[in-house]
């Protein structure tokens, strides 16, 4: 009996956060099919009918570009994140130097340290480069603010791949840009995955440096777009949402292909020692 | 002694030079391997951090005005300044409620998706997903919620008979805080349930067994066997929180701008403000660096704690 109870309690109390959690999203797919007149005469009702006009506005050229741009930038700093991350990591798990340890801290206080501090001097120093308002120029600090995690993670697995394999490929006679690219990249794939998830995601959502990098329309990013949509169509509350759902699009559907992946790529920034 | 060390010299030069010429190779490889990661971190991290702390000693208006040296002035008008107290205010209590709401409810989500419950993995799946929206979607979407006329919220209220109690939610003083920090714990509750759920799957099973063979009940064994057990994950998951309200401002912005009437202010919203809408640069950086310095101590003595407390051998 007792145990019934106690298994009713668990079902409610799971039912509830399934609500609290996933209710928003139903809403919000609900929502994007209805017109502005009718979301406003009955906000819970469904759709009554098809309605696509919040779709064709939101997937307008405009839309579109803010796609390309947050693509164009992600991918790009994602793959340097990649080759920087693991090239400094081969160093600092495999090889050794007299400054070895106090660099490797030095990129790990990165994770420590809020990033927000640097935003003065990161928005002059782009200015000065004259990068103020390309796409380029979000791409530096996007690098250097995934660098210490990307890098912790990595140094991580490297460190686990046994001294044998490099001894037996230094005999050999290969050199070690070769033991890097030949073998640790390739044995490091996992590790590589989880910091390109990580910062994708990451990089795919930043705003605030966007928000102060970039001025004009064309060069928007998604987030930044989002919010300019939500600031001409104030009252299209369908409108919006269907925005919101558009943009977050990509990203839940590689969620849905490959959910551990992902949940394991958010989360790893925490896994630290 | 002595001796040894001249005789090994004296014994092979040549073998020394070749030795020597190898180990510039080395460090010439180890450089080349290590450029692109210190190149772009120097660049804006480092560099960066150090700007920071030179800017705001100036009184500046911004890129293209000339710029003046004014010592640490600027500190000490930071350190009369009200609306910085008030933010700092607001981001402990942000870390408050981070560490004593996020982290427990992410707990029971954890302990939710760990349960024998059926369909397990749909409910972790629906659990996780606000995770996967931009913070600045979620800032419109329970901007949305929140909204006056047209929101869930107050609609809820109607439904259940309890429309008096129908608000302007964010446009409140009294409620934009608490509307806030509802939309905060939505967000990152998902995220300390993995965190902590991975905790969870290495508490060993065989301790339960022994347990329920012992007569415990189940509520029993999780103060006795699971929560102890943890405590080193919930640890990381303190820091992280901690760390995380310290310079939280993408949301705040959004749904606020730090109103109405600063009740919502936060450090970095402040910091924005005064260095990209009043372009006062110099005392923006000097937020900034106050930012930096508090954060640092903050962890630090958080840290410190913890070592000194821990008995696990892992932290």
């Amino acid at each position: 009996m007792k145990k019934v109870l106690g298994n009713i309690g668990l079902y409610f109390v799971a039912v509830i956060f399934l609500i609290i959690n996933g209710y928003p999203f139903v809403f919000t797919i609900l929502t994007s099919f209805k017109s502005q007149m009718e979301y406003m005469m009955s906000i819970w009702s469904l759709p009554g009918k098809l309605f696509l006009e919040n779709y064709e506005k939101v997937l307008a050229p405009s839309f579109l570009r803010y796609f390309a741009n947050s693509l164009f930038v992600t991918l790009i700093a994602v793959t340097i994140i990649v080759l920087a991350a693991s090239m400094a990591s081969y160093v600092f798990a495999k090889l050794e130097f007299k400054f070895s340890n106090v660099l490797f801290m030095l990129f790990v206080a990165g994770m420590m340290i809020p990033i927000h501090t640097t935003l003065i001097p990161v928005y002059v120093l782009v200015n000065k480069l004259g990068l103020y308002n390309s796409l380029s120029g979000l791409i530096g600090p996007y690098v250097s603010f995934g660098l210490p995690i990307a890098i912790f993670i990595m140094t991580g697995f490297f460190k686990d791949v046994p001294k044998d394999v490099i001894e037996a490929a230094k005999i050999d006679g290969c050199s070690h840009f070769v033991i890097y690219s030949r073998i640790m990249f390739p044995l490091s794939v996992p590790a590589i995955a989880t910091v390109a998830i990580y910062n994708f995601l990451a990089i795919w959502n930043e705003f605030i440096y966007a928000l102060v990098l970039i001025n004009s329309a064309e060069k928007k990013t998604l987030p930044l777009g989002i919010r300019e949509f939500y600031g001409l169509e104030t009252v299209n509350i369908p409108g919006i949402l269907t925005a919101i759902l558009v943009g977050a699009l990509p990203v839940m559907i590689f969620y849905f292909v490959a959910q551990e992946k992902v949940i394991n790529g958010l989360v790893s920034g925490a896994v630290k020692g | 002694m002595e001796d040894m060390a001249v005789q090994k010299q004296n014994k092979n030069p040549e073998r020394r030079k070749v030795r020597k010429r190898v180990n510039y190779s080395y460090y010439l490889m180890i450089a080349l391997f290590l450029l692109p990661a210190l190149l772009f971190y120097g660049t804006f991290n480092v560099y960066g951090t150090v700007m920071t702390f030179y800017y705001s000693m100036l009184k500046w208006t911004g890129i293209g005005a000339s710029a003046r040296f004014v010592g640490l002035s600027n500190f000490q008008a930071l350190l009369r300044d009200t609306i910085l107290w008030h933010s700092l205010k607001n981001n402990l209590i942000l870390v408050v409620v981070s560490i004593a709401i996020q982290l427990p409810f992410g707990l029971i989500l954890a302990l939710i998706i760990n349960s024998k419950i059926k369909a397990s993995k749909f409910f972790r799946t629906v659990y996780f997903m606000p995770m996967l929206l931009s913070t600045v979607a979620i800032g419109i979407l329970w901007s949305l919620i929140y909204d006056p006329n047209f929101g869930i919220m107050n609609s809820i209220l109607d439904v259940v008979g309890l429309g008096k109690y129908k608000s302007g939610w964010l446009g409140n003083e009294k409620t934009a805080m608490a509307a806030v920090l509802i939309t905060i714990c939505w967000q990152f509750i998902p995220f300390y349930m993995i965190l902590l759920r991975a905790g969870l799957t290495n508490v060993p099973a065989e301790l339960y067994e022994a347990a329920y063979i012992d007569g415990s009940t189940s509520w029993k064994a999780f103060w006795t066997i699971t929560l102890p057990l943890m405590s080193n994950t919930i640890k990381t998951a303190s820091v992280m929180s901690l760390v995380g309200s310290l310079k939280y401002f993408d949301l705040i912005y959004i749904m606020t701008g730090g109103g109405p009437n600063r009740a919502t202010e936060l450090m970095a919203t402040y910091m924005y403000k005064k260095g990209f809408v009043e372009f006062d640069m110099g005392y923006g950086s000097s937020i900034a660096a106050f930012m930096f310095i508090t954060a640092l101590t903050i962890t630090a003595i958080v840290q410190n704690i913890q070592k000194r407390s821990k008995y696990g051998k892992e932290a």
